[in-house]
């Protein structure tokens, strides 16, 4: 097999595993400010509901995650129409045997998403109640309305304080996407795994390495510009 | 006609007692000073005036007008945010915004304020402009105008402080506070401090400054509260309060302060 050949396809697979990167990058922040201002909200069901969750999604591994996320939906209605098919139905039923077999990028993304935003929201909670009472307390003082406060005095602030933990999870994620491997996402380490079976050469797989090490290279010199770029400043 | 009026204010955290009712005027261009051990409730005086912190009851007018009435219910945010722009508040510890430089520190308020103004739109440029013109004209007054493009971190603590003084000042408000407003300071810098609040006497700004500085305040003060365990102890002019007090507790404190 011309090395060439190989090359290519272990970038197409490279190509997977920045989308998956990305898109959970995207989406995870937003949910995670929500699930931040969950936990911390004033109104005790939905701290707690919050919390839960993050319990629960920090406390079990992501893998499993997974695979929850791609088969459950497929479980689930498999299931239903089992009942339906011995009689029992009600509304409920009848919904779930709708539910169709989980496209596996989909599940790869609500999962991940879902995984990334609760340790987001820790960091995000962290930085925002790092923030001392005093510049809520002047920025109150010189009349300014709470969400004036907030965009305009403490996000800076959060922002500076979280970049270096940030920094650390969105590397973790760069390397995470790997997991996608296990519901047969064609990412990285399947492109490179898939020439020990037919080809039997290991090379591939372990030239996958080089990639997500490149890529955390380049992240790790973005974040340092920002951090240096924020650095005008101390807090 | 009293600029600030206060009257039987009480206020409890948990089950301490901090303020078992204060009540005092304040007159236009008068400089209050409230002296006192620490923990006998000066700092929690400002605070549920300037409405950081609710007080339990207890009536507070500004200008004649109610500011605070404990017998109320709880009423609209925006009013509460308004009233409190006629009370300026200078921290101990300062509590500049980092992330901007000292003319942005000061402006950055009035400039927000401005947006809720009805000609907004139509006058932008110019209300900025006024506004930066107004700004550096008060930092000069405090002796900054060579550092409004510095960070708060660049500054020493007096200069911090003299930044927090402009940004309360830019606002115009009825009375200033102060929160002790030089015990987070070298005692070098403290000096610098004393010398622009003594500039803001001579321009008759009604004052009321919470201190440890005995001599200062007795320099600067038209009148002088002496605080203990959550009542006024001792009422008067510095002469009154530093050199006859009538109570044995006031004696016992301000003989602390005479090396």
């Amino acid at each position: 097999m011309p090395v060439i050949e190989i090359i290519k396809s272990l970038f197409e697979g490279f190509g997977v595993s920045l989308e998956i990167f990305a898109l959970t990058l995207l989406l995870a922040i937003p949910l995670g400010l929500v699930i931040s201002f969950g936990s911390m909200s004033k109104f005790l069901p939905l701290k707690y509901v919050s919390k839960f969750i993050v319990w629960v999604i920090r406390g079990t591994p992501l893998m499993l995650q997974l695979i929850i996320i791609f088969y459950g939906p497929g479980l689930l209605s498999t299931w239903a129409n089992e009942m339906i098919a011995n009689g029992t139905t009600n509304f409920f039923i009848e919904w779930l045997s709708t539910w169709a077999v989980m496209d596996r990028f989909v599940a790869v993304i609500i999962s991940f998403v879902i995984n990334y935003a609760c340790y987001f929201s820790e960091i995000f909670r962290g930085g925002i109640e790092s923030i001392p009472k005093g510049q809520y307390e002047a920025g109150q003082v010189l009349g300014m309305t709470k969400s004036q406060i907030f965009f305009k005095i403490v996000l800076m602030q959060v922002v500076k304080r979280i970049i270096p933990p940030m920094s650390n999870e969105i590397i973790t994620l760069v390397k995470d996407t790997s997991l996608a491997r296990v519901i047969s996402v064609y990412e990285l380490i399947w492109a490179g795994q898939a020439f020990i079976k037919s080809s039997g050469i290991l090379w591939p797989l372990l030239t996958t390495g080089v990639f997500y090490l490149v890529f955390n290279g380049l992240l790790t010199v973005v974040f340092g510009k920002i951090e240096k770029k924020l650095d005008y400043y101390k807090i | 006609m009293s600029v600030l009026e206060v009257k039987d204010l009480m206020k409890s955290f948990g089950k301490t007692r901090v303020l078992k009712g204060v009540s005092f005027n304040l007159e236009e261009g008068e400089v209050l000073s409230i002296i006192g051990s620490s923990g006998s409730g000066k700092t929690t005086i400002l605070r549920c005036i300037n409405q950081l912190e609710t007080a339990d009851s207890g009536y507070i007018a500004v200008d004649d007008e109610v500011f605070f009435d404990g017998t109320q219910k709880k009423e609209n945010a925006t009013e509460k945010r308004k009233r409190q722009l006629l009370i300026g508040l200078v921290f101990q510890d300062f509590h500049l915004f980092p992330q901007y430089n000292v003319l942005k520190n000061v402006t950055l308020a009035a400039e927000l304020l401005a947006k809720e103004r009805e000609d907004y739109k139509h006058n932008k440029k110019q209300i900025h402009d006024e506004i930066v013109e107004k700004a550096k004209e008060i930092l000069r007054k405090v002796g900054l105008s060579d550092k409004l493009e510095n960070y708060p971190c660049e500054l020493s603590g007096g200069q911090k402080q003299r930044v927090s003084i402009a940004r309360a000042l830019m606002l115009e408000p009825k009375v200033l506070f102060f929160d002790e407003p030089t015990s987070a300071l070298d005692p070098e810098l403290t000096g610098e401090i004393l010398k622009v609040i003594k500039g803001l006497a001579e321009e008759k700004t009604t004052m009321v400054i919470v201190t440890h500085e005995m001599s200062f305040a007795k320099a600067v003060s038209t009148k002088v509260i002496f605080m203990d365990d959550g009542v006024i102890a001792e009422e008067g002019t510095p002469e009154e309060v530093f050199d006859n007090p009538k109570s044995e507790r006031t004696r016992a404190f301000i003989s602390k302060f005479d090396d």
